[in-house]
């Protein structure tokens, strides 16, 4: 699998950031990640302390991660679902296997706390 | 403490770069496909027999995906057919940034099917768009009947399913009619073909749906100038 890309994307991302906002230090970054997604959370936190470590910006940062469900619309019975397995795209209420994923794809990165370089600095939260 | 919303796809650079292949795709009226399967399950293979039969009624080119060899690479060109080799040096999938590059460096950017063989791996590669029209997922008998269920994402994304060596059919557990029922939950729409590389099995099936694919694209491309 590849976390340790994305991860290295997700942190990239932060530094662009960081440095527009005068960020000297990240103390928390904070991904969504659908179940649906092929990136595993163990993995993601795996790589993000392996390589945070490394690098003062990050290295006291922790991750966060939300997981979503997978929620699909039947286009037969026209009721939303939660599906509880993955491998079976079927509407848990009428059984078609007509339906659309709405949600469970997610795979993004949502939010990162920081302090700013000089401490004093409060653009509120 | 300061927080700062991000709210940004995590593969949104791939995404971007992958709309503008597809646009580059579409503006020479190419059909692309993303073909992918678990490592030896046969595209390779598939690719060589469809070249033979393909070869003289279109035109093609292949783009290879491999982890370090230009092995397959080397297969495509001895069938004729201008081919491009990407090395991952060990990237699990391809991206649309390495498509894009590989792209550029055929020696003739005008064709009717430009095929990507994926890095072997049913995981990764069905997150990375590269701008391809579909893709087709290959699995072979030899593998088990277990594989759509452990890996429904790519099962699911597939426009058309390759089911290889069934000349191995008899010699395997394998059931073809769980296959059929299990594909019933993931993805009840996508065509099966039933193929077997080494003997030409269901091959002229496969070939003559996949010309309509390509003449479905020509026709697209002529209506939108
Ligand atoms: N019996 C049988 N063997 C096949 C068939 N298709 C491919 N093979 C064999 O399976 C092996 C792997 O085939 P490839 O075409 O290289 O598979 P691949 O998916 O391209 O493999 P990677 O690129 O390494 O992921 C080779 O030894 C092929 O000769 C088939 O239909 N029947
Ligand atoms: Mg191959
Ligand atoms: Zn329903």
């Amino acid at each position: 699998m590849h976390e340790f890309s994305l991860i290295e994307g997700v942190l990239n991302m932060v530094r662009d950031s960081a440095s527009q906002n005068n960020i000297g230090k990240v103390n928390r970054v904070k991904l969504v990640v659908g179940r649906l997604s092929m990136a595993l959370p163990d993995s993601l936190h795996f790589a993000f302390e392996a390589i945070c470590k490394d690098e003062d910006l990050f290295r006291e940062a922790i991750l966060e991660i939300e997981e979503k469900e997978i929620m699909c619309d039947c286009l037969a019975c026209q009721r939303s679902s939660e599906l509880k397995d993955i491998y079976s795209f079927i509407c848990p209420a009428c059984g078609s296997n007509r339906i659309e994923i709405t949600q469970g794809r997610e795979l993004y990165l949502d939010y990162y706390e920081g302090e700013e370089v000089n401490g004093a600095g409060s653009n509120g939260g | 403490m300061v927080q700062v919303r991000m709210e940004a796809n995590i593969l949104g650079a791939n995404e971007l770069l992958a709309r503008k292949n597809r646009a580059v795709f579409a503006g020479r009226g190419m059909l692309v496909v993303n073909l992918m399967s678990s490592p030896g399950s046969g595209k390779t293979t598939l690719l060589e027999k469809t070249i033979d039969h393909l070869q003289g009624q279109i035109t093609l080119g292949v783009i290879e995906g491999d982890l370090y060899t230009d092995q397959d690479a080397r297969r495509i060109e001895e069938k004729g057919v201008q081919v491009v080799q990407i090395n991952t040096e060990g990237a699990c999938h391809l991206d649309a940034g390495m498509i894009s590059k590989a792209y550029e460096n055929l020696s003739d950017r005008e064709m009717d099917l430009l095929f990507i063989e994926n890095v072997g791996n049913l995981v990764c590669p069905a997150e990375f768009d590269l701008g391809e029209d579909f893709k087709a997922v290959v699995m072979s008998v030899a593998e088990g009947n277990d594989k759509p269920l452990k890996y429904p994402l790519i099962f699911r994304e597939a426009k058309v399913i390759l089911l290889n060596k069934m000349d191995l059919l008899p010699y395997t557990d394998f059931s073809l009619e769980r296959f059929g029922h299990d594909l019933e939950q993931i993805n009840p729409t996508a065509p099966v073909f039933k193929v077997s590389g080494r003997t030409g099995e269901g091959m002229a099936e496969w070939i003559e749906w996949l010309l309509g694919e390509v003449k479905g694209k020509r026709a697209e491309n002529i209506k939108a100038f």
